[in-house]
């Protein structure tokens, strides 16, 4: 859903020209061997995002991935569009760049939980405060893979690696709780393995006008070996994952008599808390809405970063003038002023407004 | 010591029972100081514009404190405007000012020193109290005792006057008294015979939407102008003729605006819209303010979260298909480095502005320099060449946006071109080019695959035979879908390659490239034709270098100059011009940055002279220099 706040409504892919014929996965497949390692969650991403990208029915020649440096940020070169493997944090400046000169494209950032809240995290907060049309793609496998296996900035505190052999004292962000406060207007989040879920929040990201900002929990079997587990198994999962569907009662849990989970999220306080759903009034039960942020920002601090509850699916979803479309109305607008008064006039900008002329 | 009267001319002034003397000077230069609050800013600029409409050549040196109100009446919170004309053409803002026109005791104490015997000082005397004196480290009162019997001395009581001029408006005491700036640009305009039209327009035009403030600017400036007609103590009034200038219109013009002009001017010649990516940053900020007001024609501002993020914004429009354009000081360069790097690396079309100051770290924010000369040829990791290009003058700026522009676009490349902060605020009359005969420049933007093996792919690398630049194509254009990055690619395909002979092959084609890019040759400037002595100067020098050369001809001595464009590639001659002189010396801004390129590449004996003051270099003290390194000036 989105919220209506008196601008024109223009969805994320509509300046961005359409396929003259259906394109399929291979398509978008690059000619370039895939390098990641064996049960990386990466290939999984790979394979939804190269499926989903054609059902976007938009000229795959208009499509542009900018990553930044890491193991996901090799991902642009495995999809054949155009592409940039640019530096470590700054995609999303980059992308910025490109967004506001051709909104006849269709932006992707791909980026890492090291790369874009590190040594980027300024660039990430910036995107998401102006809204820049762009997608991002936050790969948080929780680790540092491609400098073999130091703690993130979303590492749990003392997360033992080569660098923190002690256990690392750092405290993690929560990158959706930190979205949030930069002003995202879209935030989602999914899990690598979940194939369904990703694409949908890939479609309505793609969908939005705007920055969005996905987190996806991927796994890196190397360096932090089945850090989202409990979140796969059959065991456990249920009891810790919430999926969001916006206009929906938020329950999740073992199907229970009435078709729906037998956990409740309700309001606790300024925040929320997981009930028995047996044990509160179903009036009680929080109804999902995508343009409730401070419902968005207290479901992202339903648990600690902990996994004991995580939400997936899209927290926020609103609609806020973008930075490009700005930038560029301001542009228009300057041009079509010009353009009335027989302009814009080169040679009377040099010329300015006190000269003189010296004769032979 | 000349004394004068302080008093008003009173309601019905008798007017002045002689006329004044007129005396014929072919320059001169003023020196507007005062506190920061004082507005000698834009006293200074307003009596240039007088000048430069009247048809003088001119320069300019402004001079303020890095602070934006320093204490007030305090020596660092002095801000001074020199401006230098004359009725020939002149190379500098001048050494020694003529006239000192000082607001209070801290820029009279800050700025004696720089005035010759016999020069004229004009002193607002409502601001010599005791306490002021005492807070610059007078004992005494210059004014009273005879510590300025050297200099003939006006004594103005500029705020009393300005008030008393502006009773009638029922401005306050305070901002009546603000106007007396104006009362002192009138004052100097009568005695240098400056038209006063452009002022009272400006003026109007400035406070718009405060006609009482705007009112009471204009009746401050024309008391200041009565002052000097009805007051005998102002004897004489000096005529500057204009100059024999190249025909042509002209206007007045500083480094920071002809910057700006030229990238609005690029998107002209290219046909292709700008991104400029910045932040703020002294002196460099003014070019986005000026650019940010000419959307008109394509120029999109982008002002970044930080240094960073506005070259990679630029970079990001770059490989859409637009000039990306990122504009900075020192400290801004340090911190594109890397994506400057990136550029290199993905051979794209990139302008990089960095308006030198006084380094290392935050420095000296207001202050010229140039010691980022190595920081651009060599301020990234690995081997990265980039085009580094130098403007001379003011007006020159323009022309090196075109130069920069033209190897960026044509040779895929990021280049740097290195201005200072004398440059970016001096000005100077500008010749306004003729737009329609500016040279063009095609970014051939690449259309079909071509992969030599015809199998219809495309091949981002594969280079001009004649440029070495790589094909430019852009997001939109069918078929031509292609990834790059700053991982090395396998020369032609672009794919990642680790194999070392690739990567030794293409270290060397990318500097072949930069190296490759032509450059005319380096003149030289010896009308004697008998020099020994070669100066090299690169930059804001061009002027000292050229006045001081002059001098020491004017000496019957004979001297050679050249001066550097740019930096790299060096033009081809450059080597042969070193061998043709018994001695070469290099004055710069630094300690030595490009006579140690020199030494290095050419084997030369390059002498340097170096000054880090945070101020240009004097004609009189280049003078010097050069004397006692003409060949057999000792013996
Ligand atoms: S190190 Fe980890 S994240 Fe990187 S490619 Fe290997 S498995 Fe994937």
């Amino acid at each position: 859903m989105s919220i209506d706040l008196g601008m024109p409504q223009l969805g994320g892919l509509d300046l961005v020209p359409q396929a003259e014929a259906p394109q399929t996965a291979k398509d978008f497949t690059s000619d370039q061997e895939v390098r990641w390692c064996p049960g990386c969650g990466d290939y999984a991403v790979l394979a939804a995002v190269r499926s989903f990208m054609p059902t976007l029915g938009i000229k795959r020649e208009n499509t542009v991935f900018v990553s930044g440096i890491g193991c996901s940020s090799r991902f642009p070169y495995y999809m054949d569009t155009y592409g940039m493997h640019s530096i470590h944090g700054r995609a999303p400046a980059i992308a910025t760049g490109l967004a506001v000169a051709r909104p006849d494209l269709s932006v992707w950032v791909v980026t890492g939980d090291g790369d874009s809240l590190s040594i980027g995290g300024n660039h990430l907060i910036h995107a998401l405060r102006r809204n820049v049309n762009l997608k991002i793609l936050l790969f948080n496998n929780r680790i540092y893979g491609l400098t073999k296996g130091q703690y993130s900035p979303t590492s749990e505190t003392g997360k033992v690696t080569k660098s923190s052999p002690m256990g690392s004292v750092d405290h993690p962000f929560n990158p959706v709780s930190l979205a949030l406060g930069a002003e995202a207007t879209f935030v989602g989040r999914a899990i690598d393995s979940d194939r369904k879920g990703l694409t949908a929040v890939l479609q309505a990201a793609a969908a939005h006008r705007g920055t969005a900002l996905v987190e996806i929990f991927q796994d890196c079997p190397i360096f932090n070996d089945g850090s989202f587990d409990v979140l796969r198994s059959p065991e456990t999962a249920p009891q810790r994952l919430i999926k969001l569907t916006d206009g929906e009662p938020i329950r999740f849990g073992p199907v229970g008599d009435d078709g729906l989970g037998t956990f409740a999220v309700v309001r606790e306080g300024f925040g929320l808390r997981v009930a028995e759903a047996a044990d509160v009034d179903p009036a009680d039960v929080v109804v999902h809405d995508a343009g409730d942020v401070h419902l968005a920002f207290a479901l992202s601090r339903l648990s600690d970063q902990d996994l004991t509850h995580t939400v997936t699916g899209v927290f926020r979803d609103v609609q806020r003038t973008t930075y490009d479309d700005a930038v560029r109305a301001q542009v228009g607008a300057a041009r079509a002023t010009a353009e009335r008064a027989g302009g814009p006039d080169l040679q009377s900008v040099l010329r300015g407004a006190d000269t003189w002329t010296v004769e032979d | 010591m000349t004394s004068t009267d302080t008093r008003p001319p009173t309601g019905d002034a008798p007017g002045r029972p002689s006329q004044p003397t007129v005396v014929r000077r072919d320059r001169v230069v003023i020196r507007f100081a005062g506190d920061s609050g004082d507005g000698m800013q834009l006293t200074g600029d307003r009596f240039t514009s007088e000048t430069a409409s009247f048809g003088n050549d001119l320069s300019t040196l402004p001079n303020y404190p890095a602070e934006i109100r320093a204490p007030a009446g305090t020596l660092p919170g002095v801000s001074s405007f020199q401006v230098h004309f004359a009725d020939f053409d002149i190379l500098t803002p001048g050494d020694r000012p003529d006239v000192l026109v000082a607001m209070n005791p801290a820029a009279l104490r800050a700025n004696i020193g720089d005035l010759p015997k016999g020069g004229i000082v004009i002193v607002n005397t409502d601001e010599f109290t005791p306490r002021n004196l005492t807070k610059v480290g007078y004992a005494g009162n210059p004014l009273e005792d005879d510590s300025l019997a050297d200099f003939q001395v006006h004594r103005v009581a500029m705020a009393t006057l300005t008030r008393g001029a502006l009773e009638s408006t029922g401005l306050s005491k305070k901002d009546a008294e603000r106007a007396k700036n104006m009362f002192a640009l009138g004052l100097l305009s009568w005695m240098y015979s400056r038209p006063q039209g452009s002022t009272e327009r400006f003026l109007r035009e400035k406070f718009a939407k405060r006609p009482d403030l705007a009112e009471a600017n204009v009746l401050a400036f024309r008391a200041g102008h009565a002052y000097g007609e009805t007051t005998e103590a102002f004897a004489v009034v000096y005529e500057v003729a204009k100059a024999k200038l190249p025909a042509g219109t002209y206007r007045q013009i500083t480094g920071n605006t002809a910057l700006a002009y030229g990238i609005v001017a690029a998107t002209h010649v290219t046909g292709l819209e700008v991104l400029l990516g910045s932040y703020p940053i002294t002196p460099a900020t003014d070019i986005l303010h000026e650019l940010s007001r000419h959307k008109a024609f394509g120029v999109t501002t982008v002002q970044a979260e930080d240094e960073i993020a506005g070259v990679g914004a630029a970079l990001g429009a770059s490989f859409g298909g637009r000039l990306g354009v990122t504009t900075t000081s020192g400290p801004g360069v340090a911190l594109k480095a890397e994506t400057i790097g990136l550029a290199v690396a993905l051979e794209l079309p990139l302008l990089v502005i960095d308006v030198q100051r006084g380094g290392p770290s935050t420095g000296l924010p207001t202050k010229t320099e140039q010691a980022d000369l190595l920081q651009a040829l060599h301020g990234r990791n690995g081997e990265s060449p980039v085009p580094v290009i130098a403007p001379q003058t003011p007006g020159d700026c323009f022309d090196a946006v075109l130069d920069a522009v033209r190897m960026a676009v044509t040779h895929r490349t990021p280049v740097i071109l290195l201005s200072d902060g004398a440059l970016a605020n001096g000005s100077e009359p500008w010749q306004v080019p003729d737009v329609a005969a500016l040279p063009t420049v095609d970014p051939a933007f690449a259309t079909e695959p071509n992969a030599p093996d015809g199998s219809g792919a495309f091949w981002p690398y594969l280079r001009d035979p004649g440029t070495l630049a790589r094909p430019w194509a852009v997001p939109g254009t069918p078929g031509l879908e292609h990834r790059i990055g700053g991982l090395e690619k396998a020369d032609g395909s672009g794919s990642i390659s680790y194999d070392p002979a690739n990567h030794e092959r293409m270290v060397h084609l990318r500097a072949a490239k930069v190296a490759g890019i032509p450059v005319p040759d380096l003149e030289v400037d010896d009308p004697g034709g008998a020099a020994e002595l070669l100066v090299l100067g690169w930059g804001s020098t061009y002027g000292p270098i050229g006045a001081a050369a002059r001098r020491v001809r004017a000496m019957g001595r004979d001297v050679a100059t050249a001066h550097l464009r740019h930096l790299n590639p060096f033009p081809a001659n450059l080597g042969e011009v070193l061998g043709r002189y018994r001695a070469v010396l290099v004055p710069e801004m630094n300690l030595g940055q490009l006579a140690s390129l020199l030494r290095s590449r050419y084997l030369v004996d390059a002498q340097s002279y170096t000054k880090m003051t945070g101020q240009p270099f004097k004609a009189e003290e280049l003078q010097d220099v050069f004397l006692t390194h003409i060949p057999g000036a000792h013996s």
